[in-house]
């Protein structure tokens, strides 16, 4: 028999060798870093495999990933970043309140040709207000691909996932469609022409991120996007977290049932979540292409946005928590830019591809295992307080 | 006094050919949890062919004392025989493989296999591969027969009533030779009916050879099948008795560690002749227009009167509440709030005009689990003054609100207002929805099995939270399924049989056979 059963006074028990005490913050950074080791690690396998000589310099430049360029690759970075930011607070924001957003690629591509087709049509708007017009109908134009869904959802109770797949297909092609048929085409690059009058100013960031070649100034693409992105982004989170919207949204998210019985009507939630989710994408549309020259078209291609899906890991990874998404958000941007210097080596594009998203997917999935498991022990653990209601009592 | 029955320092002898009295042994068990000792130095002894009862409060250790066994929580001191012999029981199928089998409260089916491959996954018999379910059945069937277990083999889990699923649990453990069997709080789930079949099944098992360990706070239910009963107080052993030459009173006191009141003393009621509650012929048809769920039910409840809508599970009084509180439409009829027609009213309208309700489920509807307690308190009243303010939730308000309330209704939890709903026990989170709804004062409320699932102490607290309610002048209804708590706690009783009132009675003068067969439908009397 071992000392602690004999009786007497009774220990207030301190080594705790379990460890699940740890702060909320502090174990979420933790898994998802953990995430991040082992996606890696499987990058790193596939680099062996295709190309085992150069395999630990590849593994290098992915890590090292923005760096590898400089002040110019960090701007890359957070130009890269700013989409995927909007789509992972996007797809974020309905976890939380218990939707799954499938369709932010629809929504960026939506709300990215709202922003076009208003840039290059509003002309005579002042050029330091067309970009925040042409920004704002990006938003309404994702927030109405949120709402169809959301609509169907609340009213009929399709599946969001059903509806939103469907959706991704409608925006796509109805936007490569308008963008053939309007006057938003460059039909030599086959894509949507530059928006330079309505460009998102740089608001100074283009002094801080290039990269000096000699006399050349090799300047990166970034600009106030990401700057707009970081203020949506606490936006989310005080929405989420001090109001009382958000309030009623996670309470559905969490519990309709429990929601219904307390009298919050549950299919007006479901359809502002879904419109705000989809507002969230469609600006990440707008700020990915009203970008100044040099910067990112759409590609009248039949593919659907990856920064759309990228949202879907963004958002995994960051716990969908807002402030965490910042950090995903720039970190899968930063490992795709180590994947583009990648092609200093002799891996193939294609290879390259598939090892960014390799990492950036696993990183994702590992998460979600590791969630689970937190959750089965945290389960556990309640149901120890459950069992030993004494914690208030003693 | 009580008379000590164990002997702590009985050394099993361990003679090969005669099987030791003790089937299992659990000798000085102590689990410590951060922060908490669950079990300390706790002693259960089982003897073979017993019901062997541990009675203790939520929270007590109980669970946490057969998760030992069970393999689920390895003990950090004390160690467990079985028949004389010590046993390591590292992981549930260890506790399985030594015929140690676990009826849990809440059921583990599948729910859309049948009643037979519940029972037989796991130990499926397959030829080259092939499921064979003939032998299992044969084998079912037989086990049903022998115990006296009436089950479907074919019926699906989704199609069953709980009482067979139970049986199909029980069928479980006996299809993998289980010679302990315990039961984690059977009855919570079940009617009364059921209750008394389970414990006719339970007396059957013991016949036939098998040991059973009840977990329970029913203490009616100890006196009816059990021989001993140990009694777990905060994580220690206060004893085992024999339940015979004990008395309720002395277990409940036992148990809680002071006497409690198992019969409330009250005053007679002082009902106002304003009716707070008013119900005309209102209808429910289900959703495949069959017979209505609620048959035209008429009634009033006054101010200053607790009314028990008593009846057995499933006859129509969750499709009555909800109407009444509008989670959903009736049919037909009206209701009536203090001479309003709340008939159309949505559910927050009827919040504000003053209905509160304790619902039948508290992890259903009552608590959203994965919010803390202060945002539990507040889910009725997040959007009124001075819980927000310009949309803006105010968390000093609801801080202080939550510690109000905390502190008046007695919610005790590790991480005071802070604390996840999900992690704190039963009783609490029940104490913690009945502290909501009645913290805001309204004048008709409406609380559906308040006391399910608790313990004695917990139920008493409650007993009399309702009664200080109904002589403040609210209207209290009160849907139990409980023939005991109906007669002690009302004022009035109406039985619902099938959807309709067949009996409108005062408390004061039922007793629990008339109401037995009025709630049997045997008997019918007009609604006054």
């Amino acid at each position: 028999m071992s000392g602690g059963a004999s009786g007497g006074a009774r220990p207030r028990i301190g080594g705790n060798k379990r460890g699940m005490r740890i702060g909320g913050g502090l174990t979420s950074a933790l898994s998802s870093v953990t995430a991040i080791l082992a996606g890696l690690m499987v990058g790193f396998l596939i680099l062996i495999i295709s190309n085992p000589r150069q395999a630990a310099v590849g593994l290098g430049i992915i890590a090292a990933g923005g760096f590898t360029g400089g002040m110019k690759g960090v701007g890359q970075v957070l130009y890269y970043a700013t989409p995927l930011i909007l789509t992972g607070l996007s797809v974020g924001f309905a976890f939380k309140t218990g939707l799954f957003n499938i369709g932010a690629p629809g929504q960026l591509i939506v709300g990215a040709f709202a922003g076009i087709w208003v840039a290059t049509n509003f002309t005579w708007i002042p050029q330091p207000v067309l970009w925040p017009v042409a920004l704002t109908a990006a938003m309404l134009a994702g927030a109405l691909w949120g709402a169809i869904p959301g609509l169907f959802k609340a009213l009929l109770n399709v599946h969001e996932v059903i509806a939103c797949i469907m959706c991704n297909y409608i925006g796509m092609h109805g936007v490569n469609y308008l963008i053939k048929n309007t006057n938003t085409y460059d039909s030599l690059k086959n894509q949507s022409i530059d928006v330079a009058q309505a460009a998102i100013p740089k608001m100074g960031l283009d002094k801080i991120f290039y990269t000096l070649k000699g006399r050349y100034v090799d300047a990166s693409s970034v600009n106030g996007g990401i700057i707009i992105a970081l203020v949506i982004a606490l936006l989310i989170y005080t929405l989420l977290n001090k109001t009382v919207l958000g309030y009623e949204l996670k309470a559905c998210g969490y519990n309709r049932n429990a929601s219904r019985y307390a009298g919050i009507k549950e299919k007006r939630s479901i359809f502002l979540s879904l419109i705000i989710a989809g507002a969230l994408a469609g600006i990440g549309g707008g700020l990915m292409y009203l970008a100044p020259v040099g910067g990112l078209h759409i590609n009248v291609v039949e593919t659907l946005s990856a920064q759309g899906f990228n949202g879907i890991p963004v958002a995994l990874l960051g716990l969908s928590n807002p402030i965490g998404i910042i950090f995903s958000g720039l970190f899968v941007a930063y490992i795709s830019q180590g994947g583009y210097y990648l092609q200093r080596l002799d891996y193939m594009p294609e290879i390259i591809d598939i090892i960014i998203a390799v990492i950036i997917y696993f990183s994702a999935f590992a998460l979600l295992v590791r969630d689970f498991i937190m959750s089965a022990v945290q389960r556990r653990d309640a149901k120890l307080l459950d069992a030993d209601r004494e914690a208030g009592e003693r | 006094m009580l008379r000590e029955v164990t002997a702590l320092d009985r050394v099993p002898e361990s003679i090969p050919e005669v099987m030791p009295e003790f089937v299992i042994e659990m000798l000085h068990i102590t689990k410590d949890f951060p922060g908490i000792r669950a079990n300390d130095d706790v002693t259960l002894q089982l003897r073979r062919g017993e019901i062997h009862a541990l009675l203790g409060e939520n929270g007590a250790g109980k669970s946490t004392l057969m998760s030992v066994l069970f393999g689920l929580y390895r003990p950090d001191g004390g160690r467990i025989l079985k028949n004389g012999k010590p046993v390591n029981i590292a992981n549930p199928n260890d506790a399985t493989a030594m015929g140690i089998g676990m009826v849990h409260q809440h059921f583990k089916l599948v729910h859309n296999f049948t009643v037979l491959e519940n029972i037989a996954l796991g130990v499926e018999t397959t030829r080259a591969g092939v499921l064979r379910m003939d032998k299992a059945r044969e084998q079912v069937v037989a086990l049903s027969r022998q115990y006296g277990l009436s089950i479907d083999p074919d019926a699906r889990i989704s199609d069953v009533t709980v009482g067979m699923q139970q049986r199909v649990e029980i069928l479980k453990m006996l299809y993998r030779d289980s010679e302990v069997l315990i039961f984690d709080e059977p009855t919570a789930v079940l009617t009364p009916q059921e209750i008394g079949e389970l414990l006719r099944i339970m007396k059957n098992l013991t016949a036939e050879g098998k040991s059973i360990l009840f977990i329970t706070h029913k203490l009616n239910e100890i006196k009816q099948v059990a021989e001993r009963c140990t009694v777990l107080r905060k994580g220690r052993c206060v004893g085992t008795v024999a339940v015979a030459d004990t008395s309720r009173e002395e277990l409940s006191e036992m148990m809680v560690g002071r006497k409690v009141e198992l019969v409330l003393t009250k005053q007679r009621a002082h009902p106002s002749e304003e009716a707070a509650l008013r119900v005309e012929r209102l209808s429910v048809r289900g959703r495949h227009q069959g017979k209505p769920l609620v048959n035209d039910v008429s009634f009033t409840v006054r101010r200053g009167e607790i009314v028990c809508v008593a009846g057995i599970d499933g006859n129509g009084q969750r499709e009555l509440v909800y109407a009444l509180t509008g989670l959903i439409a009736p049919d037909s009829g009206r209701v009536y709030l203090g001479g309003r027609d709340i008939t159309r009213a949505s559910v927050r309208e009827r919040n504000k005009a003053g209905i509160a309700h304790i619902p039948e489920d508290r992890h259903l509807h009552g608590l959203v689990l994965d919010y803390t307690l202060a945002e539990n308190l507040i889910l009725k009243g997040y959007y009124r003054h001075p819980f927000q303010r310009r949309g803006f939730l105010r968390f000093g308000p609801i801080r202080w609100h939550a510690e109000r309330l905390m502190r008046d209704f007695d919610v005790r939890a590790g991480q005071g207002v802070l604390t996840r709903a999900r992690s704190l026990s039963g009783g609490n989170q029940q104490k913690a929805i009945i502290a909501r709804e009645m913290g805001e004062e309204p004048d008709v409320l409406i609380a559906v099995q308040p006391t399910r699932g608790l313990d004695v102490g917990a139920i008493e607290y409650i007993h009399k939270r309702l009664l200080a309610a109904r002589d403040c002048g609210k209207a209290v209804l009160l849907i139990s399924l409980e023939l005991d708590e109906a007669l002690n706690v009302s004022d009035r009783i109406l039985v619902i049989y099938e959807g309709g009132i067949v009996a409108d009675l005062d408390a004061e003068g039922a007793t629990a056979q008339e109401l037995g067969l009025y709630m049997a439908g045997s008997r019918k009397k007009a609604a006054v």
